[in-house]
């Protein structure tokens, strides 16, 4: 059974954070389909947040198709991240090192480049999240 | 409710228990050898003519335990009052515990009502116990003088000694109520119960029933002294009674007139400075003069006890339902 | 849903101070409530004045659909735990738990029992020679365990160190997880109720400035930095609460419901904390006008 945690002041909705660590444990194969998730209680037991915040985060993920709640037994991985082969990868990083390499041409520093990458990716997800 | 009642007060209670207990024994131990020593000696005294120094050592006795039993009578409804009246809502109130008892799911009235009467009620047991050993111990000894009317043993004897603990009782928990510390509320309660005590012994209690009134004859045997400075002035003759009313409780005595005046007169030649004492009360005894006393007879000392009891309760009835009221309407 | 607790126009007087003015509540049933603002706002009033343990001066406030405190039955339903939980000092952990069962009709000692042990709590130890840490979770264990819908805490972490208000919150949310119920608790950092509310009331100078779910205040308030301008100068949908000004930039936290076009504003998302000190530091004209209440 994975543990959750939260960083109170990143200033990421606690609910996202406990999507994301979801996440983040299927990818790096800590869940496997069939396993539970901590029950609410338990998780509330361990980080003193509002269940409501849970019940939320596990809607979401059940919305997604990843896992599952069963009436009285818990909630369920039903689902993986299966979007992410290595051969889908491949490109799509040597296109980034092909952006890098023109950014640093047109003369930004490290600071520059991290701020726009940031700032874009920020204002397409919630774009993104606005349209959903 | 009546649980944690008990919780709270168990160790005052114990305490109580335990002064009873000890006092008890203690009279176990010597009430019967001194009603035994009463019926030789001071009983019998006036066939051998030696009452006074028979007297007198039959008062000695036991001293100890005598004032061991005055100050316990004295104090007795103050240190109640002070100690189980007063912490009795002004500790909740100053350590704030009045908002965990109120919470839980029992009214306030009903709260204040178990406490104030269980704890009310066995203030007045111990009262009553403590009063009916020592009312009992005592016996021999309050047959002197004003015997039992006698104010210094009037408190401290028959059913008052319940009325006063009633009433400190109440007037502690009042005190606790309304200035919220324990410490200042022992104070004032103790203050008031004083005040209250010295007004009934002086004034009060002396007119619950009216006193008896006696005119007659002045009765030469109890005249104590003769001398100048009466009431009309530095010349005038002054004559002082000691009446000897077995029991009773004498509030004045006067020597009047004839015709009932308290001017007796300028000072006649016999009772002069250079006067012999018979000389002058041979005088006095032509004048035909009267005696005028007030008092209350020793038969009257259940009746007044009644009576003052039945006051006191009264007040510290009127004082409890006063903090039931108080504490529904105006306290958080 | 049903409203757990409903005031209007509650106000409280202690001889010339209000110590709560003109506030108007609907609080719905299943959330964890924060009230919080600066000391003196009126925090302790109100949650005395849910509890029954005051009477309102003016207006009216009902709680599970009665006036406190109406009855022993109503009494039964809300729970309320003081500040600096009050506990008796002379009586051990075990009493306390005899006081609830013999005042309680709806006592679970099951429950309460267990939740001592759980804790650690040595039955038989006083309560005053227990921490204060010990002694709160004693005082929530004796409000949770008469099985209550209701529950208001007033600033009950206050004087807690760190590792006993983390797990007095644990324990508080796994009860609400198994009991299902509403609670209210206050608090003057907002630090402190941040992780387990989903709901804020903000209090200052006797007076609501903002109460709504946590979530919708987030959305619906933003810093906005830009150029100097009149804060007046605004669309009427944007409602101000605190402005800064330097001489070339201004600094804005806005509320409002409908999204920012102006081009000139960088928009950013406005946090609890400091949500709450925009309203904390309004001048004492504006902290009069209450701020529309915010509803799901």
């Amino acid at each position: 059974m994975i543990e959750f945690h939260l960083d109170a002041h990143s200033g990421v909705a606690p609910y996202l954070q406990l999507i994301h660590q979801v996440r983040q444990a299927l990818r790096l194969d800590l869940l496997s389909e069939g396993d539970q998730l901590p029950t609410v209680k338990d998780v509330v037991g361990r980080l003193a947040i509002n269940p409501n915040t849970v019940l939320k985060a596990y809607r979401e993920l059940e919305y997604e198709g990843l896992v599952a709640a069963r009436p009285g037994l818990g909630t369920f991985v039903t689902g993986t991240l299966g979007d992410s082969s290595p051969a889908a990868i491949a490109p799509l990083r040597r296109e980034l090192q092909r952006w890098l390499a023109k950014a640093r041409r047109t003369g930004l520093d490290d600071e520059s480049i991290e701020a726009l990458m940031l700032t874009t990716f920020r204002s397409a997800t919630e774009g993104e999240e606005n349209i959903a | 409710m009546i649980w944690l009642t008990w919780r709270q007060f168990r160790a005052q209670t114990i305490a109580a228990a335990g002064l009873l207990a000890i006092l008890a024994i203690a009279f176990a131990v010597t009430g019967p050898q001194l009603a035994h020593l009463y019926d030789t000696t001071v009983a019998t005294c006036h066939a051998q003519h030696d009452c006074s120094i028979a007297v007198g050592t039959f008062q000695a006795e036991d001293s100890f335990l005598q004032d061991l039993v005055r100050l316990v009578m004295l104090a007795g409804p103050a240190l109640i009052g002070m100690f189980w009246g007063a912490p009795l809502i002004a500790r909740e109130l100053e350590a704030g515990t009045q908002r965990l008892a109120w919470m839980q799911s029992v009214t306030r009235f009903r709260w204040l009502a178990v406490k104030l009467g269980l704890a009310g009620l066995a203030s007045m047991a111990v009262a009553g116990l403590l009063s009916l050993m020592v009312t009992w111990w005592s016996g021999p000894f309050d047959r002197f003088g004003a015997g039992r009317l006698d104010p210094a043993i009037f408190s401290e004897r028959g059913i008052v000694p319940i009325g006063y603990a009633a009433f400190a009782f109440a007037l502690g928990v009042m005190a606790g109520l309304l200035i919220r510390h324990t410490v200042p509320a022992m104070a004032v309660t103790l203050a008031v119960f004083a005040a209250v005590q010295a007004a009934f012994e002086l004034k009060i209690r002396f007119h619950l029933i009216p006193p008896v009134r006696v005119a007659s004859a002045l009765n030469m045997a109890w005249v104590t002294e003769t001398g100048s400075g009466g009431p009309a002035g530095p010349g005038s003759l002054y004559i002082g009674i000691q009446p000897n009313l077995p029991g009773a409780w004498i509030g004045s005595s006067q020597v009047t007139t004839a015709a009932g005046s308290t001017s007796l007169g300028p000072v006649p030649s016999s009772c002069g400075p250079n006067a012999t004492y018979s000389a002058c009360t041979a005088t006095i005894a032509r004048m035909h003069l009267r005696q005028v006393i007030v008092y209350q007879p020793g038969s009257r000392f259940w009746a007044l006890q009644w009576y003052e009891t039945a006051i006191y309760l009264a007040l510290a009835l009127a004082l409890a339902g006063f903090c039931v009221w108080w504490v529904r309407r105006r306290v958080s | 849903m049903t409203a757990v607790l409903k005031a209007q126009g509650l106000g409280r007087r202690y001889r010339r101070r209000w110590a709560l003015s003109d506030c108007t509540l609907d609080i719905p049933a299943g959330q964890v409530v924060g009230l919080v603002g600066p000391n003196g706002a009126g925090k302790t009033t109100l949650l005395h004045l849910a509890a029954g343990l005051l009477q309102p001066t003016t207006g009216t406030i009902e709680v599970l659909g009665d006036r406190p405190p109406a009855s022993p039955a109503q009494l039964a339903r809300v729970g309320f735990v003081a500040q600096d939980s009050p506990t008796y000092s002379g009586l051990s952990v075990a009493d306390h738990l005899r006081l609830g069962a013999h005042l309680n009709p709806g006592w679970d000692a099951a429950m309460a029992s267990d939740r001592i042990e759980r804790l650690g709590l040595d039955p038989r130890q006083r309560a005053g020679k227990m921490s204060g840490g010990q002694r709160a979770q004693l005082a929530l264990t004796l409000a949770l365990a008469k099985k209550p819908e209701l529950l208001l805490l007033d600033e009950p972490v206050a004087s807690l160190d760190p590792l006993a208000r983390r797990e007095f919150l644990q324990g508080l949310m796994e009860a609400v997880v198994d009991q299902g119920l509403t609670v209210v608790l206050s608090s003057h950092l907002v630090a402190d109720l941040e992780r387990v509310c989903d709901y804020l009331i903000v209090l200052v100078a006797s007076r609501v400035q903002i109460a709504g779910e946590v979530e919708h205040l987030r959305a619906t308030h933003h810093l906005l930095t830009g150029p100097r301008r009149d804060p007046a100068r605004l669309p009427e949908d944007q409602h101000v609460i605190s402005a800064s000004h330097t001489d070339r930039q201004t600094t804005l936290t806005v509320r409002t419901e409908a999204p920012i076009h102006d081009p000139a504003w960088v928009v950013s998302p406005v946090g609890l904390e400091d949500l709450v000190l925009a309203y904390m530091s309004r001048t004492a004209a504006d902290a009069r006008r209450p701020e529309l209440e915010v509803q799901r």
